[in-house]
């Protein structure tokens, strides 16, 4: 198959990913809504004090060591008054795997396209770097089940892959002398699996703020909640998620030093797109400290999960697009 | 292993989970640290003497509300250095935001926003950082130094409030039990005590250890940039095909040497540029893109012979530990200037800058003497012309071979005062036209100079004539001499390693009891952990050493590996 052929089948298979990712965002938001109706009709058993959660653990051994008195409850708070996930949001995580799949195809087909990795210009970078995300959200729920972030995610991806496909649109190129590096690949491939990992943090801490203030008392018009773990529980999912993204980042810095110091003959400059890694990676490392400073902790250190996250968005598309600097690789020209 | 054989050696410990020796130390007011009352000592002793305000002043300093701040500082402080151009980075870009904007270019100057990261305020926010930074870890790690020598705290008298405590009942005795115990634990990489009737056993050092080398790593990046940065150099240079460029300041076209640099820092090296091979692909839409640029180098050092070197875009040439890398590349066209009785003025290849991808370029020619008035030329120069109004322009960036679009040097003339006596350093690549008056070129009554190679064309009012001889290849080179990369990446590496034990290395404490029965009762064993800092998993490693330790005391065949981390 030409060069032409096989980028204009990733083309393709770039809009087909995207509609599968609308149709699981729809899923999503259906499954946030019958959480809702859940949350209401389940609201005076919620109030009840719960001591069903230990029921469970306790059993028998038939061994020479015997039954055990007492076990300690569970450190993780009961995550979901439903119980077992909706057939909405089954459906759902179903067809993001199914647009991911797509996704990743897409890619595939783009590099194999251009005969080098699928990273090089802008419009492969969002590309990439929203599969990344996806990615890591597919793969996290065998960690934890943190499904009910699905159309947060979904809806980035779609908005990004969007905003890429229509706006960022280049033809398949060679790759930019400047480009032509081992330490290309490493580079921007973690930078995207820390951009993945921050995503699903950020979505945590948004989750985590918005629960904190019903467990406070307010937001009591947004049942669905209710069904959400509680703020606790979010705050340290996020931050195990965020601590991956960080070290993702940090490497992402050095890497990115060792080849400039090849290409542009420092490791580090105060480049335009170094100023903004630098300013991302001093804020979740106000993150972390926060987390560990009293008074910081919970909604506060959340607020910074969410600039950081915000800073990092802001780097990939705003810094991108209109800042000058070396780090000019979109293939746009302007 | 010396400290864990110490460490079985009875030490007085306090009666509680949470001895202060076997913590990680933490400013007062981390999650994890003793908070210290300010208010009740401010009421036993209202009045501070010096050292008390420097007392609190310090500890001020270094506790974590302090680092965050000045950490959000940093951040916030670095932003203007993303949105205003900065002279380290971008010089013409700070040039030219002068021109533009001169009333706000004074406000941001006095500010220091264009040289953001080596301002005043900037300087202050790291600097602070840096010395919160180790206020902090100087104490933590004597103190983690100490802990490493002592053994697991003694075992609490009550585990049932501890996480994942559990208890179970065995026909085995209460001595074999703990026995089990302990070579257990230590198979897991515990570092394990004796309690009469218990095991006490923490693992998890290196989280502390991690966290205190990233520290370090830190602070040990800062004072490689900011004192060993200072003995580097760093010059550019447009080397034209055939010249050798010999490494003394005065041969540098720009020449920046850190604060500790001198002539004599420069080794003494040449560089001469044999050829130019540049690689273009076609584009559908009909632009060139840049493929690969090389650059075909001789390089001698002070006494021996010239050798052969290949300079790419991400392969600098080094020469004795000094760099060489390839910034950009062009055409040089090669002119002859002669005066009007023949005799030769000025000859030489001329480097024109590329304004676009496909190498138009732009170049100025000076010939201060032999004429009877100061000449200079500016123009264009197009490897595959097409013209156009304003001057030509190149349709690609290689030079064309077609009869009808043959390279051209399209070229204004002026007269005048180039500026070049005052000894004052003048652009050589740019014109001050103040003192100079056109007299042939666009919107003149002369027409300019349209040559091809071999072409000559006498100058107006008899000045004399120029040839255009031939066309050579140019690069920019910078050369770079910075002694600090080696050591800046090894503190980099020890940051990534620190920062991954520190994040996820758990730090944990557990605890194995085992009491014994009266008379025909069965012994009971407790089992239950404590983490030290954040370590979710701690529940779940507690209940399988729990069945781990059931196992072993039951004889069941354990045909799994004793240490959990080895299988996962």
């Amino acid at each position: 198959m030409s060069t032409a052929t096989l980028a204009a089948y990733s083309v393709v298979a770039v809009y087909s990913a995207i509609a599968v990712y609308v149709l699981a965002f729809i899923a999503f938001v259906l499954d946030l809504s019958k959480r809702s109706a859940i949350a209401q009709a389940a609201a005076p058993a919620v109030q009840a004090p719960t001591s069903q959660t230990t029921a469970a653990s306790g059993s028998s051994r038939v061994a020479k060591t015997a039954v055990i008195d007492r076990a300690a409850p569970p450190a993780v708070p009961a995550a979901s008054v439903t119980g077992r996930a909706s057939r909405y949001q089954r459906t759902a995580y179903a067809l993001v795997i199914v647009a991911w799949v797509v996704h990743v195809a897409a890619l595939v087909l783009r590099g194999v396209a251009s005969g080098r990795v699928p990273w090089s210009d802008l419009y492969e970078f969002v590309l990439t770097g929203t599969a990344i995300m996806a990615g890591v959200f597919i793969v996290i729920q065998v960690w934890r089940d943190v499904k009910f972030l699905g159309a947060y995610i979904t809806a980035i991806v779609v908005l990004l892959m969007g905003l890429a496909s229509v706006n960022f649109y280049v033809p398949v190129g060679p790759l930019n002398p400047a480009l032509q590096s081992a330490w290309l690949v490493i580079h921007v491939f973690v930078a995207t699996l820390g951009t993945g990992f921050f995503a699903v943090g950020g979505g945590l801490s948004i989750a985590q703020l918005l629960q904190s203030r019903r467990e406070a008392g307010g937001l009591t018009r947004v049942p669905l909640l209710a069904t959400f773990p509680n703020s606790e529980a979010l705050e340290n999912i996020a931050y195990r998620v965020i601590v991956v993204g960080f070290a993702f980042w940090t490497f992402t810095l050095i890497a990115g030093a060792i080849w400039a110091s090849y290409a542009w003959g420092r490791y580090w400059g105060w480049d335009t797109k170094e100023v903004w890694t630098f300013i991302i990676w001093v804020v979740f490392a106000g993150y972390i400290h926060a987390r560990a400073t009293r008074g910081w902790r919970g909604s506060r250190s959340a607020w910074l999960a969410i600039i950081g996250f915000t800073a990092v968005m802001f780097n990939f598309t705003i810094v991108n697009l209109f800042f000058k600097g070396l780090h000019a690789y979109t293939g746009i020209q302007s | 292993m010396a400290s864990r054989i110490r460490s079985d050696q009875p030490q007085p410990q306090p009666d509680d989970g949470s001895s202060a020796v076997g913590d990680p130390l933490r400013p007062s007011d981390h999650v994890d640290g003793t908070p210290v009352d300010d208010t009740a000592a401010d009421v036993t002793q209202p009045r501070l003497n010096l050292v008390g305000y420097l007392r609190f002043f310090w500890r001020q300093l270094t506790s974590m509300r302090t680092a965050l701040i000045l950490l959000l500082l940093l951040a916030l402080g670095a932003v203007p250095g993303s949105l205003v151009p900065q002279r380290s980075s971008d010089p013409n870009g700070v040039v030219a935001y002068q021109a533009n904007n001169p009333g706000t270019f004074k406000i941001l100057d006095s500010l220091g926003l264009f040289s953001t990261f080596t301002s005043p305020w900037f300087s202050a926010i790291y600097l602070l950082l840096f010395v919160s930074l180790v206020g902090c870890i100087i104490p933590r790690l004597k103190h983690h130094l100490d802990a490493l020598r002592a053994r697991p705290p003694k075992t609490p008298a009550r585990l049932e409030r501890l996480v994942g405590f559990r208890s179970v009942t065995t026909t085995t005795d209460a001595a074999t039990a703990i026995a089990e115990a302990r070579s257990l634990l230590r198979r897991q990489g515990y570092r394990v005590a004796e309690y009469e009737d218990s095991v006490s056993a923490e693992r998890g050092y290196l989280r502390e250890t991690g966290n205190l080398i990233f520290h370090i790593a830190l602070v040990g990046i800062l004072l490689t940039v900011g004192v060993f940065g200072s003995f580097g150099y760093t010059g550019q240079r447009i080397l034209v095909q055939g010249e050798a460029f010999t490494n003394v300041i005065g041969d540098y076209d720009s020449f920046e040497p850190g604060r500790f640099a001198d002539e004599s820092s420069l080794q003494p090296f040449q560089l001469r540029l044999d050829t130019f091979e540049p690689k273009y692909a076609f584009q559908p839409d009909g632009s060139w893109a840049p493929e690969d640029f090389a650059a075909n180098l001789s390089t001698r050092v002070a006494g021996g012979s010239w050798t052969k070197q290949t300079l790419k875009v991400n392969a600098p040439v080094d020469i004795g530990g000094t760099k060489v890398y390839l910034l950009g590349n062009g055409f040089a066209p090669v002119v002859t200037v002669k005066n009007p009785k023949g005799t030769v003025v000025y000859s030489g290849p001329v480097a024109f800058l590329s304004q676009d991808a496909n190498l138009t370029s732009t170049g100025v020619i000076k010939v201060p003497d032999g004429l009877p008035e100061q000449v200079a030329f500016q123009g264009f120069f197009c490897p595959t012309p097409v013209n156009s109004s304003t001057g030509c322009r190149s349709l690609s960036p290689y030079l064309s071979t077609k009869a009808k679009a043959l390279p051209v040097l399209q070229l204004s003339v002026f007269t005048g005062d180039l500026g070049l006596d005052k000894g004052v350093a003048v652009n050589a690549y740019a014109l001050n036209e103040d003192k100079l008056t056109k007299i042939a070129g666009f919107r003149t009554s002369v027409p300019g100079l349209d040559l091809h190679v071999g072409d000559s064309a006498e100058l107006p009012n008899g000045l004399g004539s120029i040839e255009f001889t031939g066309i050579k290849r140019f690069v920019s080179v910078d050369i770079h001499h910075d002694p600090t990369p080696a050591f800046a990446l090894l503190f980099a590496l020890l940051i990534l390693g620190g920062l991954l034990l520190s994040l996820f290395v758990p730090r944990r404490r557990v605890w194995i009891k085992a009491i014994p029965g009266r008379g025909k009762q069965l012994t009971r064993i407790e089992y239950a952990g404590l983490a030290r800092g954040e370590d979710p998993a701690l529940a779940g490693a507690v209940a399988e050493l729990a069945q781990r330790h059931q196992q072993h005391l039951d004889g069941v065949p354990d045909t799994a590996s004793d240490d959990p981390d080895e299988r996962t």
